[in-house]
């Protein structure tokens, strides 16, 4: 049952073989005997979650029921959801119910979906590996010993390890492509602007961009179909109409261009990562599509441009954590300056303050030129790179991450090493590009992603790559061991 | 580029995070390191390249002058540290 | 040693919209606090901006009244600094790419010169909300009603030389803000405020180093503060001392500027344009309708005030001082008022009954229609100015028609000639002495005295006796 897909899942349903709140129960006591260990989770929800499983049953039973009615979900704690802590990972906001609900939520919501938490991430999507959560690191599915990944972790290795059917992740460098490699399932960021951020705390609002987070294309498409498209709330939310994602997915792939950049297989990646991604590429070619070697030439510099772009960024959108209307707000401040940086200081942790620190002194007078004007220079090179490979090839393909996951703690006293684990997918949050990641053949046991970018607005066109190769090869369907409490379903 | 412990005080302050006199060498070699990264922005020529402040060519929408939003000041405030009478608190503002 | 003042303003007028500039909330004013603070507003965690249209239109109309040029693209951007009225640690406005680009007006100062005043730019931002010392143990507390308000930022380039002309062109803006109807320019409730950029230079001299002072909120306050401050750097000056680029508070209690120490700490804005927010593109559709049925500017209507209705320039000046006024002015000649006479009444007896009452135009009792009313009587000699006065107060405090007033205290001008001789004949027999001296007296002086007959004709008339016809009968009664 765990295991199942989305539409297999919703086919048992609507054919009455067990109800949503069967599957939600499930669920809730995989998490129960797994997550103490794994720690996917911040804030479990089983009430509500009970509640709205016996309103999705009605609606299944009455026959109005859409593909997601019934199918329990997590969402990242990043996306504010009402009445229920909304933590971002974060001290300054454990005590933080949110007053209302992002759009992704509600949409979600909509759609029928059961949502069985919050799960966990690297605090305020700032990190490669989970590390930096107030919450705890989150442990990968697949060895304990290893990160799952980041920021978005906690969803990844929730999938990963069938806590949920799907879960919601945030993507700003990486964040829900690099997490779903490492754990071994599908992560989609679409185009920048496909997906609402309304509700979903800013990290770098230029960057920012909410998917999903799945165990095949299949299930990111019936996903992305409930969240996409425009919100009045978001003026950065693009107009542009949203297609129908499960109609592409079987086209056949005769004579798509995938283009693979040089600079993506350079001396940093790790060999066996390179031989996998090799292996998934000649089964493209089997399938009819042609590969030629492109060049991305300022790729090299996406992490120094991010690096710049995305703490300034975020050292202005973090202003708000002031402890006078919402959050942490220190013991007796002596005055209104003591206030604001103890409060802050006490409620942010240190890579946080860190990011913070980087973007005032890069948006400081005297060195806005130097380093944002720069990297917004550059900005405009990583995404003219692109514009000009898309004027030769459908897809650009390549590894996710450098390495498989890496083991906890190995890199967390060196935030520049950190930072370059996003190497392969920071460009696409640069140029707003939708980027999948999706499991290909393991290295030495370790999940390993292979990473499709598109162009804009071009998902559809993923999820039919991404859905192609999962039908012809069994990666995506590998599980991690220890998980196989059998269901009573 | 290296900040000195100077710097690592101003941009503290300025972004209103404590750093204590102890933590500001270690603070400022982290950050230094950091910069050294931003640094490889300099190996390309941006001479007369428009800087992108977006990923989307698109222009701000427009939303009507209309008012859709209801009271909600006790849900809102429900959730502050400190409030009294509708007004949130703060340590005493001097002008 | 010759002393020039430069000075430039920065005015900020708050748009009349219904809600706030990135967010739905109400704008009304005196609301109970925070009742009209939304997420948006509060800064939560998480909500985003969304520009209310009818921001940019009044923008659009503002950059038409003093003929700037309008930027087809804009960039919000985001002002970096903490304070409690601030939620979100910064303020949204708009730095290097402002809607409004450089443009001009023209005050007219006291000896009837004209000059033009640059206006640098003008550009969006939200408003702040408040701090409220009142009794919270010591506590400050935070009103985030105002937070989100729009506002359009005037940036003045340092061209008036005297308080005065500060003055005249803080009301000229405040005229051509209200005349398009984007600013309600009510000073007491914050929604018109100056701050003024203050320095002074020998003549023809480099500038000096200026202050700005704030806290500037009627213009009788922006004239003293200014006059104080001219003073205090030429004092400073003159005592071989330097002036310091501060921001200073005006204090009109004890009419003096102080420095506010909490605003020296020198500022890093850290401006960068907001990704939450897209450049604001205009194309022509968009702003002619936004110009679209604006109205008549000031300068304009005051000039065709003085041609059409040949009216002097100072009563062209003070008639469309207000479009309400201006309004008010025009309906009362098309109801049939004669212009010349309805300037004089207007500017005269009604502005006169206004101030008295602290009442604006659009409070006055008396309508132009019915204002009209009353001049027709006069012009066709029903009335004398005289008994006009009279109507006109009776008018004022309990409302009727001229006519009706006339016909009900029997005002109506004595013109019949049989009734004005015996009324003369009277007088004529009852001062018997100053007739003989009349008689007696040269041309000259007999031109004075008919005064005095022609006041006791009045008189006996209850002043409803015609004047002209008066003195003509007078005349040939005492010569004859």
């Amino acid at each position: 049952m765990h295991s199942k897909s989305i539409a297999a899942l919703g086919a048992g349903l609507r054919a009455g073989d067990y109800s949503s709140v069967d599957l939600t129960r499930a669920f809730l006591e995989r998490i129960d005997r797994y997550d103490e260990d794994l720690n996917c989770f911040i804030t479990l929800a089983p009430e509500r979650a009970l509640a709205r499983a016996e309103a999705a049953d009605k609606l299944i039973r009455s026959g109005e029921a859409g593909p997601l009615a019934g199918i329990p979900i997590a969402h990242k704690d990043i996306f504010c959801t009402n009445g229920l802590k909304t933590s971002c990972g974060s001290k300054m906001l454990d005590s933080f119910i949110a007053p209302y609900d992002a759009t992704v939520v509600s949409r979600l919501d909509e759609a029928g979906a059961v949502m069985l938490g919050k799960t966990n991430m690297d605090e305020f999507a700032m990190g490669s590996s989970n590390e930096t959560s107030h919450y705890g690191v989150v442990r990968n599915p697949w060895d304990r010993n290893l990160v799952p990944g980041g920021s978005s972790g906690g969803s990844a290795a929730a999938v990963a390890a069938r806590l949920c059917v799907a879960a919601t992740g945030t993507d700003t460098g990486g964040s829900i492509r690099q997490p779903a490699a490492l754990c071994g399932i599908t992560g989609l960021k679409p185009t920048y602007g496909r997906v609402s951020r309304y509700g979903m705390i800013a990290f770098a609002s230029s960057l920012d961009q909410a998917g999903p987070l799945t165990r095949s294309a299949e299930d990111a498409a019936a996903i992305l179909q409930a969240i996409a498209g425009f919100d009045r709330r978001d003026s950065t939310s693009a107009q542009e109409p949203v297609p129908d994602y499960s109609e592409q997915l079987e086209d056949p792939l005769v004579g798509l261009k995938i283009g693979l950049p040089k600079e993506y297989f350079n001396e940093g990646l790790d060999g066996e990562v390179a031989r996998s991604i090799e292996l998934a590429v000649d089964e493209y070619r089997r399938m009819g599509a042609t590969v030629m070697d492109i060049s991305l030439p300022n790729s090299g510099l996406s992490v120094a441009t991010y690096y710049v772009v995305a703490p300034a960024e975020c050292s202005s959108n973090l202003s708000r954590f002031d402890g006078v209307r919402f959050g942490y707000r220190c013991q007796e401040p002596k005055n209104l300056e003591d206030l604001y940086k103890r409060s802050r200081s006490e409620g942010f942790g240190a890579e946080v303050k860190r990011r913070i620190l980087i973007g005032t002194y890069a948006l400081s007078a005297g060195y806005y030129d130097a380093y944002y004007l720069k990297a917004q220079q550059i900005r405009h090179l990583i995404s003219d790179d692109f514009r000009q490979a898309f004027e030769k090839v459908d897809v650009i393909m390549g590894p996710t991450s450098p390495t498989t996951a890496f083991a906890i703690g190995e890199k967390a006293d060196d935030p520049v090493t950190m930072y370059l684990s996003d190497i392969y997918t920071i460009a696409a949050n640069l140029a707003g590009l939708p980027g999948i990641s999706i499991p290909v053949r393991p290295a030495a046991g370790r999940p390993v992603g292979l990473q499709i970018v598109g162009n804009y607005f071009q998902e559809a066109k993923l999820l039919n790559v991404a859905h192609r190769l999962q039908r012809e090869s069994d990666w995506h369907l590998a599980e991690p061991l220890g998980f196989s409490s059998p269901s009573r379903i | 580029m290296s900040l000195e412990r100077s710097d690592v005080e101003k941009i503290a302050h300025l972004a209103r995070l404590a750093v204590s006199s102890d933590e500001l060498d270690s603070v400022a070699g982290d950050l230094s390191t950091i910069l050294q990264l931003m640094e490889q922005m300099n190996a390309v020529n941006t001479d007369g390249v428009i800087p992108m402040a977006h990923p989307l060519h698109m222009a701000q929408r427009l939303r009507p002058d209309e008012v859709s939003e209801i009271d909600e000041r006790d849900h809102f405030q429900s959730i502050a540290p400190a409030t009294e009478n509708g007004l949130y608190l703060v340590p005493r503002v001097i002008e | 040693m010759q002393w020039e003042t430069v000075i430039g303003l920065e005015i900020h007028a708050q748009l009349a919209t219904r809600s706030k500039i990135f967010s739905g909330a109400s704008t009304a004013f005196g609301a109970e606090p925070n009742t009209q603070a939304c997420a948006v507003d509060l800064g939560l965690p998480g909500v985003l901006p969304v520009l209310n249209r009818e921001a940019v239109v009044m923008a659009v109309r503002f950059s038409a009244a003093i003929n700037a040029d309008l930027e087809r693209r804009s960039v919000f951007a985001r002002k970096n600094y903490f304070y409690p009225d601030l939620p979100k640690g910064y303020q949204i406005s708009q730095f290097e790419l402002p809607i409004v680009g450089r443009g001009s007006v023209e005050i007219l100062l006291e000896d009837g010169e004209i000059r033009t005043i640059g206006v640098t730019r003008a550009h969006l931002e939200e408003d702040a909300g408040k701090s409220l010392h009142g009794d919270f143990h010591g506590l400050t507390g935070i009103d985030l009603n105002r937070a989100g308000t729009p506002l359009l930022e005037i940036v003045s380039e340092p061209d008036m030389r005297s308080a005065k002309e500060a003055v005249a062109y803080a009301r000229k803006i405040h005229q051509i803000v209200r005349y398009i109807g984007i600013c309600d320019g009510n000073m007491q409730e914050g929604s018109f405020r100056a701050d003024a950029n203050v320095s002074v230079r020998r003549s023809g001299g480099e500038l000096g180093t200026r202050a700005e002072l704030k806290n500037l909120n009627s213009f009788r306050f922006l004239e003293r503060a200014i006059n104080f401050e001219v003073e205090r750097q030429i004092d400073i000056l003159e005592s071989g001392g330097k002036v310091v680029q501060e921001t200073r508070l005006y204090d009109p209690e004890r009419d003096e500027t102080r420095s506010m120490r909490s605003k020296e700490e020198a500022n890093d804005y850290r401006y960068f344009p907001d990704p939450d927010l897209l450049p604001v593109e205009l194309d022509d559709a968009f702003i002619a309708a936004a110009i679209e049925g604006m109205p008549e500017l000031p300068d304009v209507r005051r000039v065709r005030f003085s041609e059409e209705y040949a009216l002097g320039n100072s009563d062209a000046a003070q008639l469309t001082a207000s479009r309400e006024l201006a309004d008010y002015y025009e309906a009362t000649v098309e109801e049939g008022g004669d212009p010349r006479l309805a300037a004089n009444w207007v500017t005269g007896e009604l502005a006169a009954a206004l101030n008295r009452e602290g009442s604006d135009i659009g409070q006055s009792p008396i309508t132009a229609s019915m204002l009209a009313g009353l001049l027709q009587r006069i012009s066709d000699n029903t009335i004398s100015g005289k008994i006009a006065k009279q109507v006109f107060d009776a008018m004022w405090s309990s409302g009727g028609s001229a006519d009706e007033i006339i016909e009900n205290q029997g005002l109506k001008q004595i013109t019949d000639s049989v009734a004005l001789e015996g009324i003369v004949d009277e007088v004529v027999n009852a001062n018997p002495s100053q007739v003989d001296a009349y008689r007696q007296a040269d041309e000259k002086k007999q031109i004075k005295m008919l005064g005095f007959f022609v006041g006791q004709v009045m008189q006996a008339s209850k002043g409803k006796a015609n004047p002209k016809q008066v003195n003509e009968l007078l005349r040939r009664k005492l010569t004859s």
